[in-house]
């Protein structure tokens, strides 16, 4: 099969569907191509679903503080989907004085930003949030930050891209891209198909590399293993996004009511990888374990799945989204590094109206896929 | 599976039906008619379905309603349920509490008995 499009974007996951929106929205041809048999099938459907200021790197910062300003709060009605965003705060928790040092630096720099966040007691805490044990003495509150649901949120930009005639190919995996007259063109794909694109935007997590390479563009990025764990539906107990200064675990109850809680071993730098994101047998019960210090409330609740996914994690943990200069009419989203939720539709935007018109509202110079220096 | 599949292919328009009040997803309260409006909103596969209005997504984890939810996907999209692959089922098989599940893999505790 032979196909043309003004933009064609690989990969199906919240970025490239996003942009797909969005680029239709601006009266653009848009054709994507996703390598697996389901839209949105890597880290957009596989993470905890937090739209978080808090935290972030400087670089990633004003991205994320466009898209929650004017992206997610009017999302659902956009979409037609319920996304089931919440901006009801996030809370980083503390339990001794090492935790409340690492917490206060990170206060302090976002407050450089002019994000507000600030820390907290464990009373305060405990008035945020009475379900919290006594064994938290600290945290830094961020009342901007939320959270919403990425399964919904990424199929809605699907399903409302496709109303605008995005064409989407699912179980198309991209080989190789090629230039023609010095301008990237064409669109190789293992099942002999050959798009051609004006502009091509590769936001395909870590298969973003290889596909990059083929026209001597290398980001600096490996993937590694995220695991979470889901509890049966319990009776709605508090709204805000959770994380911790000791990275035991993270999370958030959902409108559904089932709580959504992330963590890890210890063993994410050496998890087997046999070729799928699968959930190790130590990981659940660690994670069980840290959650039940935090809330002790919890201890009978029921684990109905678990449940794992890669993060494309780059080299500097920021991630790289922009054109790339050397190869004209390519665009890139990738290396997210395990934020590409939360900043996903901002991305999409961006890079819409960097397609679109050659500008954008947030510099996304900061992010650029050249920034890599060698140590000397 | 992992083959080409062109989601611009015309299904036919949504007609509604007699029975699209059933529930099919008894755990999350799924009906028929809402996992038919959803194929014609794109999702095409078991697992967007799932992912998309919850079916099979309850206690149960799809035990009871996956291969109906299947059944409906296919007939809605004109090929044979076994052209469909299932969700992934994933662990633990049958829901377990917290505590419980704490208990696992401490190696510790093994060796201390």
């Amino acid at each position: 099969m032979k196909a043309n499009a003004e933009a064609i974007v690989i990969g199906g996951g919240i970025i490239g569907n996003s942009a797909a929106y969005y680029l239709a929205k601006r009266g653009l041809s848009v054709i994507v191509l996703e390598g697996s048999d389901h839209i949105g099938n890597g880290g957009s459907s596989r993470n905890g679903g937090g739209v978080r200021q808090s935290g972030r790197d400087v670089r990633e910062l004003p991205l994320v503080m466009y898209g929650i300003k004017n992206i997610w709060p009017g999302l659902s009605e956009e979409l037609e989907t319920d996304c089931e965003y919440h901006q009801d705060g996030n809370l980083r928790l503390g339990k001794n004085e090492k935790h409340k040092e690492i917490l206060t630096k990170l206060a302090d720099n976002s407050r450089k930003c002019g994000l507000d966040v600030r820390m907290i007691d464990g009373e305060e805490v405990r008035r945020i949030n009475p379900f919290l044990s006594d064994e938290v003495t600290c945290a830094s509150w961020c009342p901007t930050d939320g959270h919403a649901n990425p399964l919904t949120t990424t199929l809605g930009y699907y399903k409302m891209a496709r109303r605008r005639g995005v064409r989407f190919m699912s179980g198309e995996r991209v080989t190789e891209l090629r230039c023609v007259k010095g301008r990237v063109r064409k669109v190789i794909c293992e099942s002999g198909d050959v798009f051609e694109g004006e502009n091509i935007l590769v936001a395909a997590g870590y298969e973003s590399r290889a596909i990059l390479g083929t026209v001597g563009v290398d980001i600096p990025m490996t993937r590694s293993l995220l695991e979470c764990l889901v509890t049966e539906a319990e009776p709605h107990m508090f709204d805000q996004m959770l994380g911790t200064a000791e990275a035991d675990f993270y999370g958030h109850q959902t409108k559904h009511g089932s709580f959504v809680f992330g963590g890890s071993s210890g063993y994410e730098g050496c998890n087997k990888d046999n070729g799928t994101p699968v959930s190790n047998a130590k990981t659940a019960p660690c994670i069980c374990r840290g959650i039940m210090r935090y809330f002790p409330v919890l201890s009978n609740a029921k684990i109905v799945r678990t449940w794992a996914g890669w993060s494309d994690k780059c080299a500097d943990g920021v991630a790289v989204i922009g054109a790339i200069d050397e190869v004209s009419g390519l665009y890139t989203s990738c290396a997210m590094s395990g934020h590409g939720f939360g900043i996903g539709p901002a991305a999409g935007d961006q890079l819409a109206q960097l397609i679109a018109t050659g500008s954008t509202d947030v510099d996304l110079s900061p992010l650029r896929y050249d920034r890599f220096k060698a140590k000397i | 599976m992992n083959s080409v599949n062109d989601r611009l292919r015309d299904i036919g328009p949504f007609v509604p039906g007699a029975d699209d009040d059933m529930l099919i997803c008894r755990c999350e309260e799924i009906t028929k008619g809402e996992i038919r409006q959803a194929v014609h909103d794109g999702m095409w596969t078991v697992t967007e379905i799932r992912r998309y209005l919850r079916a099979g997504m309850g206690l149960c984890q799809g035990q009871t309603c996956s291969r109906l939810v299947k059944g409906i996907v296919a007939r809605e999209l004109g090929v044979s349920p076994a052209e469909l692959e299932p969700a992934t089922s994933r662990v633990p098989m049958r829901p377990i509490e917290m505590h419980v599940f704490a208990n696992e893999a401490r190696e510790v505790d093994h060796h201390e008995s």
